[in-house]
């Protein structure tokens, strides 16, 4: 029978199946971070269980560490002290871990696929939501809750129940400045934040197909926020040259052997898919979201949206409530809107692709004088390194912005990088809730580029005139 | 695992779609280490109107007098009415652990989140997907005094006048919670299982037993 991406990676994971429908799923890789993880390590503990596989699992702290005077170790002590418990739980248990000073350290969703611990046709989870970004390799990977955590560290397993499978078509190709992010944010736009609730999401078309490796990441990283616990991309030749070298993906014979499989790791011609939404690539723009939920986006060119235009009033009055969150007035054309800082970095957007589109426009121009922070905050060490030995922090140093050391930083602002109260920002991140990148704090989700002109301009500006 | 079996009490209607995991409990909160203690900092941006930080003393905190939680005709609530996609974005279990400390035991809405939805059944709190005209009609009724009946055996809602709402739960979820068993027992009972799979998988897919230490 024909089956889908989704169906492949599912049925050759599937130990058991109770007769209500839910299977006992192997878990081939688990990343585990700082936040989601001490009170999994502490069920262990007092249970008296080990790890089935300690080797399965791969721990880096990210949501804490400072980004700046790292030498300094990490002022705030209770910040330290889940930092400090993360390491000590691996050591203990026996599993590997980046230390914070370890140059690999980084967002764990940048550090899997980087070290080629993520590989296609993986069950892959995390303790955190945008673990739906390593699809983008052809793995299923999704996120879990603590008990979860506990419960894959202690077994290898979890209990699932299948998705639907949903595909989302990107037809034809975008324009220039239209990148992976104003794809997604186009998609989620359109489906909304619950349309991808109970699926799988394999994203296809030929727009998907020319992005690279790393804007995939970008797509897959946002299933999430369009409900899906997991995105998928059908494993391509580009695919496989992302991998070929990494430090953790198989070589020599296991290589080839590796290879031959993953060929397969694409949907059936004929697969049957639940549901399936199209999108034109051509019709769509760079995108700017206007309220407190992902789903609330409007292209560039836009103008903020007007409650009173909606019939539907529960999605009313989350409109007005979002509108005054945010401080806008509908009507208002989205590029006189006006920032006070500008981050660029995010599990979403903070790989080397997406610093050097940043630096692209940034070069030669200066960050205005009305911007309070603009910053670039790399995925990881690794990806540190790479821009600065091309010369991305200095273009960024010279215009104004702040070069920071990985980590997740002002995307959730749970260390020191956050907005203050009634601060506006153009983030490259995930998630514009209220609060998020700091109590009060308002948030407007773009693109690298976007966020980089936005820099620069003081307002946002479409990037294809800029 | 908190066992369940019925809650009969207030009903503590929220009324907002699209509640997220940050709302429930905001960042800050999620530096402790420990399972416990969350309920005070339950939906905080929301029910205080100062900005709240780990160590607080909630009950010296201004709160927001406008916010369902804090009207004294819903403080003993321990079943939330809500809207469609409760509980997405984040997948911190601090969400339902705060509001498993809070109190609350039940959550009603049209639909959830899906990790939110499976946090839930880990920390004894039970979701019920209603589709969302019964929502709608619960919203409309409930007010101070008015108290449901949940029943999990039978799977259904009682009213205050009598009559019966059923809901769906997948049997094994609902043994679990019964009972409140022990997830992780449960699975290694199964152990060889997961055993003669790894020797099969080993097989087919060797190159993901190849021993990996970044780390050395
Ligand atoms: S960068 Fe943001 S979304 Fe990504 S893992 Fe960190 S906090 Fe979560």
């Amino acid at each position: 029978m024909a089956k889908t991406l989704y169906d492949k990676i599912w049925d050759a994971h599937v130990i058991r199946t109770e007769e209500d429908g839910s299977s006992l799923l192997y878990i081939d890789r688990q990343l585990i971070h700082e936040v989601t993880s001490p009170q999994a390590f502490e069920g262990l503990r007092l249970a008296g269980r080990k790890p089935w596989r300690p080797e399965a699992n791969l721990a880096v702290a990210d949501h804490n560490v400072p980004t700046k005077d790292r030498a300094k170790g990490i002022a705030d002590p209770v910040s330290r002290l889940q930092v400090e418990t993360l390491e000590k739980n691996c050591r203990e248990f026996g599993i590997p871990v980046f230390s914070m000073s370890d140059h690999r350290q980084g967002i764990v969703h940048v550090v899997g696929p980087e070290e080629g611990f993520t590989l296609p046709g993986i069950t892959l989870v995390c303790g955190d939501s945008h673990t739906s970004t390593h699809g983008a390799l052809g793995a299923l990977a999704f996120g879990i809750g603590t008990s979860e955590v506990e419960h894959v560290l202690a077994t290898q397993t979890l209990w699932m129940k299948k998705a639907r499978n949903m595909q989302v078509r990107v037809e034809g190709r975008v324009g220039p400045g239209v990148t992976a992010k104003d794809i997604v944010l186009a998609i989620i736009g359109e489906i909304g934040t619950a349309g991808g609730t109970g699926y799988t999401i394999e994203f296809a078309g030929e727009a998907i197909a020319a992005l690279s490796v790393e804007g995939r990441m970008t797509v897959c990283n946002m299933a999430i926020e369009a409900g899906a616990r997991a995105g998928l991309i059908a494993v391509d030749d580009a695919t496989i040259e992302y991998l070929q070298g990494r430090p953790l993906a198989p070589k020599g014979a296991l290589w080839d052997r590796a290879v031959t499989a993953w060929r397969e790791l694409h949907s059936d011609p004929d697969a049957v898919f639940d549901q399936v939404v199209t999108l034109d690539a051509a019709t769509i723009e760079p995108q700017v979201t206007w309220g407190t939920s992902p789903e609330m986006v409007v292209p560039v060119s836009a103008r903020v949206p007007d409650p009173a235009q909606e019939k539907d009033p529960t999605k009313r009055k989350g409109m007005e409530r979002a509108l005054e969150y945010m401080g806008l007035t509908p009507g208002t054309p989205i590029e006189d809107i006006r920032l006070d800082k500008v981050f660029i970095g995010s599990c979403t957007n903070s790989r080397i692709e997406d610093l050097r589109a940043a630096a692209a426009v940034v070069k030669g121009r200066k960050v205005a004088d009305t911007i309070k922070l603009a910053m670039v905050v790399p995925g990881s060490g690794l990806v540190k390194e790479q821009a600065e030995a091309e010369g991305l922090d200095r273009i960024f140093k010279e215009a104004g912005f702040e070069w920071r050391d990985p980590g997740c930083s002002m995307c959730l602002a749970m260390n020191a990088d956050r907005l203050e109260p009634g601060e506006r920002c153009a983030s490259t991140s995930n998630r514009n809730f209220e609060g998020r990148q700091g109590y009060g704090g308002r948030t407007h989700l773009v693109s690298p580029a976007m966020a980089a002109a936005a820099a620069i301009a003081g307002r946002f500006v479409d990037v294809r005139k800029f | 695992m908190l066992a369940f079996d019925r809650v009969k009490s207030q009903v503590i209607p929220l009324d907002r779609a699209n509640v997220d995991t940050d709302a429930i409990i905001p960042k800050q909160f999620l530096k402790s280490i420990r399972r416990t203690g969350f309920g005070p900092f339950l939906f905080d941006e929301w029910r205080y109107l100062d900005r709240g930080e780990p160590d607080m003393d909630c009950s010296r905190r201004p709160k927001n007098p406008d916010f369902v939680l804090n009207k004294p005709e819903y403080a003993h609530g321990q079943i939330l009415l809500t809207r469609e996609n409760f509980g997405c974005g984040s997948s911190r279990e601090h969400a339902p652990w705060a509001l498993a400390d809070y109190g609350i035991r039940v959550i009603i809405a049209p639909s959830f989140a899906d990790i939110f939805y499976n946090n839930c059944f880990k920390n004894g709190i039970l979701p019920i997907v209603l589709d969302a005209d019964t929502v709608d009609r619960l919203f409309r009724e409930v007010g101070p005094g008015y108290e449901l009946e949940v029943v999990l055996e039978t799977q259904t809602i009682v009213k205050p006048d009598g009559s019966v709402i059923g809901f769906d739960i997948d049997p094994s979820r609902k043994e679990r919670l019964l009972k409140g068993l022990d997830d992780i027992a449960l699975t290694l009972a199964f152990a060889d299982d997961i055993r003669a799979y790894e020797a099969r998988r080993r097989e087919e897919a060797p190159w993901l037993f190849a021993p990996v230490d970044p780390c050395t």
